[in-house]
């Protein structure tokens, strides 16, 4: 009997050193959370989380001060992801700040754009060209769809208007979702 | 002029999954007649009640699950399980035997577990084995060969049918029309101190394994060869098992032959074939590669012998199938072969 | 050279179905009367109009130019006039338009003046190679890859072998070989010039053995042209053979690094049908502007291969086969395992259009029930790639991207093989197709995102920066402000000069 508790913590007490020792000697130097956060976040910097862009809002995160699922943009799949970083239960997206909706692309109407440059000094990521009482328009490829160059305009000339599908930048569908069994797809 | 979109190829597919089982339950006919010739019509009435059971039961899951009965039924893989688990029962046991092994086979082992393609152990040696842990003893009451016992008490098929309902008919000396299992004999005998050579005079012996037994190996051997001829299964499972255990049976043999019994026999008798062939080679539980297939193979092969000499029960297909079932994930992860222009390792 | 043919790994013997369409020779389509010309037919940036609306074209008139390093120049493949730059449905999985020339033709075909660079065994490489992009070629095998590109050789490595790829392994396809049959003297001679442009040592012609009219053609017209470093090579008929790695590893035994080209291990692969476009752009001058494809199946009237322009709308070229015949349940472009489906008629035929299949309902039934994977590895067994598609469908199936592509989904060349043997019918390739796209598309997001990351940091950091100028500056008038208020000899200094500056007044006065 005794020296079967002997060998047994013998045993546990080798194996703790042994992991122990693993733990340290093999430690994988991880990012810094809000690092691992910002990677996740769509970097949007619409600020429709409450915080002026996405690293504070990663920040308020990693500090417990805000929740997963105050970020429209990143939607399910964004909240998703935070909550297996941060392993926690998903839930879904706060309503008060705002709702999913597909990417968005900014569009200034050239012809009624008066050039008073406040879009230009809202657009978080500098993706606005022009000069005052010249006439402004945005960089596709840099537009973040944030909304935020819309309330400033004073003549209304921004639409927010979806990426367009085009041969270039279209995918295959899932396939449960293309192909219903015993029957074909319908056309387009 | 539109047409409706659809993704390619377009050619019509090959085979299907019921096309597949149906091949496998073809290949068991001729050992099927071959054991009704030796052991009567025991087995037959064993594999009606196990479809008929099968059947019921995944209907049933089906339904309870929500899924469409008719592409499920089709698929044939309850009937693989019904026959299968039929084939590892004692002929004359009783019928609920075969009910309460399929029913678990189909309920727990497969449906419970998300269904075709989703069970991690092999139903029918999951049944097979539950019916062998709660009752040894109607599992092993195994029926004698005629040859054995004479054409005189020779059970009919009325009687058969009566033994399996009803239990034996009166005047039917049960320990005349049962017996040991030659891989049970030979372990007891051998436990008692006698050696091969002197065991295997007893009539029960054929000229490598059981008499009647070897025949039907014979008969399971050609059914197994078909189908890999028909490149339902591929050798790598089968060659892997018969390998592994008659490698390991002949060094043994070798050391001492007159305690150990040879790889012939070993691989001749019990349910070694028939689990080479059509059990281990159930792909839903098995390693996907050729080489995890080898190895998953060779693995059973080892266990079954040791499992038979040195075990608790003379044969141990079924435990060494659910061993490996386990393992195969594993054998998976390390067995992943090399991409096409990817680095030799 | 060639002394033993290896074997490739997995693929399918696949039934040929391609006797209909090469039971009668190349019918050669006159010009339609509207041509539509996709601004990106091939693989790479789409190419930049260098016309109007309004304008008036010759055959053989570049109307769009090759923009940036991979793309492709585009020309007229008839006389008439540009009606129209805009959106026209195009060939393409997804059924979707994209910007075209449309050309109203007059009829006259009329062709701008042709100019051979006939001495082109003088000229060297690089004049060959121009003129090759600029002829517009891409690779017709339906890769669509510009052929220019491949026809420069690495400067760290020689190149040893060029092979010239006339396998033609897709069931229904006859182009290739009907092309072999009629003019071989134009795939020999294209292969010449593309020696001369690779420096290559040699040249392996491969044709599968279900094709004997082509070997003997080819054998033909190397006779005539005693070449030697030409060789003819007839390899087994067995689906994928004609995918370049498999045909490369048939006819050397090796394997092309996976993050790599056949160029990494000296050898280049052009399709049969390109070297004859080679020939045609180089002996005679002519840009790519008509090509040879098979229009089979069920569906149409009379199968056969049709030389017809690029631009050629599908529905013309089916009635040009004798229109429909019965029941068509599917148009595809393309073979049967790799091409995909159109969604009218109405998209033009472009350079990458080897096939045009009018499959009927009984030809190409519509997918039954899908079973659950039963893992019974048929699919891995017929992957030419090694691949285990079962493993790849679990993990796609689970949206587990990162495992996929430990899988090295991106070592699928999508041939369909998996698919037709999976006796579960599961739709594999599609499931393959979508995980890689739906990748892409998280790729780009991802680039995207740390593009916006970065320009918000460059923004916060120069409003910071501005900021802080901004407050250096008060600072710094204020100090001012406070020296001059509080500094006494500042101020008897001040009133000196001023009194300084009063006297000069006063003396200039």
């Amino acid at each position: 009997m005794l020296t079967a508790i002997l060998a047994m913590t013998l045993l546990a007490l080798v194996f703790g050193a042994l992991l122990g020792y693993a733990a340290t000697k093999f430690r994988v130097e991880d990012d810094p959370v809000v690092e691992r956060i910002v990677a996740i976040l769509p970097q949007t910097q619409c600020a429709q989380c409450g915080y002026p862009g996405c690293r504070p809002y990663a920040e308020a995160i990693a500090k417990g001060e805000a929740d997963i699922n105050q970020c429209p943009p990143g939607g399910e799949a964004g909240i998703r992801a935070l909550a297996e970083l941060l392993d926690r239960e998903p839930k879904p997206l706060s309503a008060e700040h705002g709702v999913e909706k597909p990417k968005l692309l900014a569009v200034i109407d050239e012809q009624t754009c008066i050039g008073c440059t406040l879009c230009i000094q809202a657009c978080p990521v500098d993706a606005i060209v022009g000069a005052a009482k010249q006439m402004h328009t945005v960089i596709e490829a840099e537009c973040t769809g944030c909304e935020l160059c819309v309330a400033p305009c004073p003549v209304n000339c921004i639409d927010m208007v979806e990426v367009p599908v085009t041969v270039r930048n279209w995918k295959w569908p899932e396939p449960e979702k293309w192909l219903s069994p015993m029957k074909d797809a319908a056309n387009g | 002029m539109n047409f409706n979109q659809a993704p390619a190829p377009f050619l019509k597919p090959l085979t299907s999954v019921g096309a597949i089982m149906r091949q496998v339950l073809y290949a068991l006919v001729p050992a099927t007649i071959a054991y009704v010739w030796f052991f009567g019509w025991g087995i037959v009435i064993q594999m009606l009640i196990a479809v008929v059971f099968a059947l019921a039961a995944e209907a049933m899951m089906l339904s309870l699950r929500g899924r469409p009965l008719r592409p499920f039924l089709g698929d044939c893989s309850a009937l693989i399980t019904a026959v299968l688990l039929a084939w590892a029962l004692p002929p004359t046991a009783p019928w609920w035997l075969a009910a309460v092994g399929v029913i678990f086979a189909i309920v727990f082992a497969k449906h419970l577990y998300g269904g075709l393609g989703y069970n991690v152990f092999n139903p029918a040696m999951a049944g097979y084995v539950v019916l062998l842990i709660s009752f040894p003893q109607q599992m092993t009451q195994w029926i004698a060969p005629d040859f054995l016992i004479g054409e005189s008490v020779r059970l009919s098929f009325m009687e058969t049918l009566q033994a399996i309902f009803a239990g034996f008919p009166a005047g039917i000396d049960i320990d005349a029309v049962t017996a040991a299992t030659p891989l049970d004999h030979l372990r007891t005998q051998l436990s008692q101190g006698a050696v091969i050579q002197e065991i295997t005079t007893h009539p029960m012996y054929g000229m490598a394994a059981g008499h009647g037994w070897e025949w039907i190996g014979v008969f399971l051997l050609l059914g197994g060869a078909w189908l890999m001829y028909r490149r339902v299964i591929k050798w790598q499972i089968p060659a892997g098992v018969l390998l592994g255990l008659g490698g390991l049976a002949a060094i043994f043999w070798f050391i001492d032959p007159s305690t150990h019994a040879s790889p012939l026999f070993h691989v001749f008798s019990g349910a070694a074939i028939l689990g080479a062939f059509f059990i281990a080679t159930d792909p839903v539980s098995a390693p996907a590669s050729d080489k995890g297939r080898l190895i998953y193979g060779l693995c059973i092969g080892v266990l079954v012998y040791v499992i038979r000499a040195w075990g608790g029960y003379p044969d141990g297909i079924a435990f060494a199938v659910l061993l490996m079932n386990m393992a195969a994930p594993f054998i998976d992860h390390y067995t992943k072969p090399r991409t096409y222009g990817h680095e030799r390792p | 050279m060639a002394e033993r043919l290896h074997r490739f790994r997995g693929g399918l013997e696949l039934p040929g179905m391609k006797e209909a369409a090469t039971a009668s020779p190349i019918r050669v389509m006159p010009p339609p009367k509207r041509i539509v010309l996709p601004l990106s037919q091939h693989i790479g940036e789409p190419a930049k109009p260098r016309v109007a609306p309004g304008e008036r074209v010759l055959r053989g008139q570049m109307v769009a130019a090759a923009e940036g390093v991979i793309s492709a120049a585009i020309h007229a493949s008839t006389s008439g006039t540009v009606v129209a730059i805009e959106d026209h449905l195009v060939p393409h999985p997804s059924g979707l338009a994209a910007p075209c020339i449309i050309i109203d033709a007059d009829g006259r075909d009329e062709a701008i003046e042709p100019v051979p660079l006939s001495d082109w065994e003088n000229r060297d490489a690089g004049e060959i190679r121009e003129r090759v992009r600029d002829a517009g070629i891409v690779g017709l095998g339906g890769a669509a890859f510009p052929s220019w590109i491949k026809l420069s050789g690495n400067r760290d490595q020689p190149l040893d072998t060029l092979i010239l790829n006339g396998a033609e392994c897709e069931p229904c396809i006859s182009c290739d070989d009907m092309l072999m049959r009629e003019r071989a003297d134009e795939v020999i001679s294209g292969a010449r010039i593309m020696l001369r442009a690779l420096h290559a040592r040699h040249c392996l012609v491969a044709v599968e053995d279900n094709k004997p009219e082509a070997a003997e053609a080819l054998q033909a017209a190397l006779a005539k042209f005693a070449d030697p470093r030409i060789e003819l090579v007839i390899v087994p008929s067995r689906y994928p053979q004609g995918g370049e790695r498999q045909l490369i590893e048939t006819l050397t035994g090796r394997e092309v690094p996976h993050d790599g080209l056949p160029l990494d291990i000296g050898i280049v692969c052009h399709n049969v049908a390109t070297a004859a476009a080679v020939h045609r752009a180089v002996v005679h001058g002519e840009p790519l502007t008509s090509r040879i494809v098979t229009v089979t199946g069920g569906g149409v009237a009379e199968p056969c291969n049709v030389e017809a322009r690029i631009g050629t709308r599908m529905s013309e070229l089916i009635a040009f086969c004798g229109g429909y015949r019965g029941d068509v349940a599917r148009l595809i472009m393309g073979g049967p395992m790799m091409g995909f489906t159109l969604r009218s008629d109405d998209a033009p035929v472009i350079k990458a259009s080897n096939c045009l299949l009018a499959g009927t309902a009984e030809e190409f039934a519509p997918r039954r029930e899908t079973l659950p994977c039963i893992r019974c590895g048929a699919c891995a067994d017929a992957c030419p790639a090694s691949l285990l598609p079962q493993m790849l469908y679990w993990h796609t199936r689970a949206r587990d991207f990162e495992r996929v592509q430990e899988y090295d989904l991106f070592d699928c060349i999508e041939c369909g093989s998996c698919d037709l043997v999976c006796p579960s019918q599961i739709p594999l390739v599609s499931h393959f197709r979508y995980a890689k796209t739906e990748i892409w598309g998280k790729n780009e997001e991802r680039a995207k995102a740390d593009n916006a990351r970065r320009r918000h940091e460059a923004r916060q950091a120069r409003l910071e920066r501005e900021a802080r100028e901004q407050e250096e500056k008060r600072r710094r008038k204020l100090e001012a402000l406070e020296k001059m208020k509080s500094g006494d000899a500042k101020k008897a200094e001040i009133a000196a000069a001023l009194e300084r500056a009063q006297k000069r007044k006063e003396e200039r006065s």
